[in-house]
């Protein structure tokens, strides 16, 4: 049988949310650390893959290459009412002294008949992990 | 473990050591200190200690819980040569907040139309994630509102000038410059001008269940038990949480993150140019949390003039901020001196006399707003002489979480906690189950014990208890 990965699981934390994210690649961690942020607000399963954002970040290193990653899901849910469905086709590379990602985010437009829950305020550095033995890991706290 | 000392029985001390430049002092009962205990409050709090600049001590509030860099209830102030600002020790959302308004309604009055002024609210109020607000502004307009807060909606016909009086601000920091407010942050406020927003934001009818203080109350314009009140819970939306993520990695790109006990504890010199930037662009958030305080204010009153007939006699009694940073005089080693005070998941408590508070409140002291958790209690202090000496005129803010949300929500169900409040008289109403088991009261501290605790460490005066009717929930 193919093993599966678990995707994310959500560990204690008093005022916010802490979650840890897993991959078989770093890319795929980061895939799924977009899925553990999404699945606060809403299930991604029920949005539709109407619409396409193509997305390209740096960061000058790893843990801030996370952060503006996850950011660009709510600065696009603030700014344009985009639900994420998931983030596809991720690449992470370094070039000289920044990493660079690419990936595409496919969503719909918010409307009545989705229903969304709580809300994800921003991506903190709090407790922030990238790390990888076995399989590639990420941990994040978000504030909510 | 962090060593705490005993000052007396609702102060406790970490002493100076290592790191530190001061100590920490938290304001707590045995009880509370039993929570803080359990997470990294006061790791937290011994990090803040350890900032450039820090004067007197890095207070605790008696609410407080593990935040990111600064615990929430988290208070520091900064020598303005030396000293430090961190958009961490303010947090993501800016100028969160609480406003109350008064009404000269009666539970006898409301009783059976609490369910249409939810329905009116809940309309009215855009709550909850995905959703855009009543107006869409251009950026001409938004840089006008971050410039102007309150002032900006009032103009615009939200509202009354009396209730500019009567926030923290005059609902307007001057030291707003909205030019530095990136294209992103600008494009999240755009939408969100007028929303509630979600998680633990709410718009809640109130009735007055206890008057501590009758002179002050009345003096706050809260004269009877049973009487009728407003409160409004939110903040600077988007916006705001784009100026901390902006700030945070501009001054990374700095800075750089090497020497920090915590990355999210980066910050700027005050008197650098970037923390200077950091401090207007933060001031155009506040801004726009006033205004959005202000539009909602004008929209409840709208909603009560509809149901009851008359929003007549609902004045604003204060509009306070639960996360900011202020240009404050204080007293310091027996001398008065300008600070940076960073007040996180705090309430300002000026007491009587100061001339940062409006007029009417100037013998009594400023208004202090505690929210409870849902369904509970909240309350209306006072500012205090003491707590000008005690916590740089801080006291908390809330009642504080004890457990996360993802533990609430194994435990919690929206629905029942919703037929337990309308068993107890309470009527809710929300955008999602889900939000409501996370914010379920057993969620947090026992707001009673907080308040309780402020006003016997003398940073706040009790005044009136209140008991929610109708709870809309973000």
């Amino acid at each position: 049988m193919f093993f599966k990965v678990q995707k994310y699981k959500f560990l204690s934390h008093t005022g916010d949310v802490k979650f840890q994210a897993f991959g078989r690649t770093l890319e795929e961690a980061f895939s799924n650390a977009a899925l553990a942020t999404i699945s606060l607000m809403w299930d991604n399963k029920k949005i539709k893959k109407r619409i396409k954002y193509r997305l390209e970040k740096q960061g000058r290193d790893l843990k801030q290459l996370l952060v503006v990653f996850l950011e660009e899901i709510l600065f696009l849910m603030d700014s344009q009412m985009f639900l994420l469905h998931s983030a596809q086709k991720v690449r992470i590379e370094k070039k000289e002294n920044q990493y660079l990602l690419k990936a595409f985010f496919l969503g719909d437009r918010y409307s009545d008949k989705y229903e969304t829950f709580g809300g994800v305020k921003a991506i903190t550095y709090n407790e922030m992990r990238v790390e990888c033995n076995s399989h590639f890991m990420v941990q994040v706290v978000v504030d909510v | 473990m962090i060593e705490l000392k005993k000052i007396n029985d609702y102060t406790w001390e970490i002493p100076k050591h290592g790191d530190m430049n001061v100590p920490s002092i938290v304001y707590a009962s045995s009880k509370l200190l039993e929570s803080i205990k359990g997470d990294l409050t006061l790791k937290q709090a011994k990090n803040m200690a350890c900032l450039r600049g820090i004067q007197k001590a890095a207070y605790v509030m008696p609410d407080a819980h593990q935040g990111y860099g600064f615990p929430i209830g988290g208070i520091a102030a900064f020598d303005l040569e030396e000293g430090i600002i961190s958009p961490g020790g303010v947090g993501y959302d800016i100028n969160c907040g609480v406003r109350l308004l008064k009404t000269e309604y009666f539970e006898k009055d409301v009783r059976n139309r609490i369910q249409a002024l939810l329905d009116g609210m809940f309309r009215e109020v855009p709550a909850g994630v995905g959703k855009g607000g009543i107006t869409r502004l251009s950026r001409k307009a938004l840089h006008e509102v971050c410039a102007k807060g309150a002032e900006w909606a009032v103009a615009k016909g939200y509202g009354m000038k009396e209730d500019l009086q009567r926030t923290e601000e005059n609902g307007r920091i001057i030291s707003a410059d909205p030019s530095y407010l990136s294209s992103r942050a600008v494009e999240r406020g755009i939408p969100q001008l007028g929303t509630l927003g979600a998680g633990n934001h709410f718009l809640e009818i109130q009735k007055v269940t206890e008057i501590y203080e009758s002179q002050t109350a009345k003096v706050f314009g809260i004269h009877s038990e049973g009487q009728i009140l407003v409160m409004i819970h939110c903040g600077s939306r988007g916006l705001g949480h784009q100026v901390a993520s902006d700030y945070i990695r501009l001054m990374e790109n700095r800075y750089g993150t090497k020497n920090l006990p915590d990355r999210q504890l980066i910050n700027a010199p005050i008197r650098s140019e970037l923390g200077q930037q950091y401090y207007k662009t933060m001031s155009a958030a506040v801004n726009f949390a006033f205004a959005n305080r202000q539009m909602i204010a004008h929209l409840v009153r709208e909603v009560f003039a509809g149901v009851m007939g008359s929003s007549k006699g609902m004045d604003q009694v204060y509009d306070v901020c639960h996360n900011v940073a202020k240009f404050e005089k204080h007293v310091i080693n027996g001398e008065e001196k300008e600070v940076c005070i960073h007040r996180k998941g705090a309430t300002r408590s000026f007491g009587p006399g100061r001339e940062e508070i409006p007029e009417v409140y100037r013998i009594v002291g400023q208004p202090v707003i505690i929210p409870g958790s849902m369904g509970t209690s909240s309350y209306i202090l006072a500012g205090t002489s003491e707590a000008e000496k005690m916590s740089f005129a801080s006291t908390a803010h809330g009642a504080g979480r004890i457990i996360s949300r993802r533990e609430a929500l194994r435990r919690f169900r929206g629905e029942k906690i919703k037929n337990d409040l309308e068993e107890k008289g309470i009527l809710l109403k929300s955008v999602s189950w889900k939000g409501v088991a996370e914010e379920a009261s057993q969620a947090y501290k026992d707001v009673n014990e907080v308040v309780r605790v402020s006003h016997q460490a003398g940073i706040g005066r009790l005044i009136v208890r209140v008991a929610p009717v109708g709870v809309i929930k973000g």
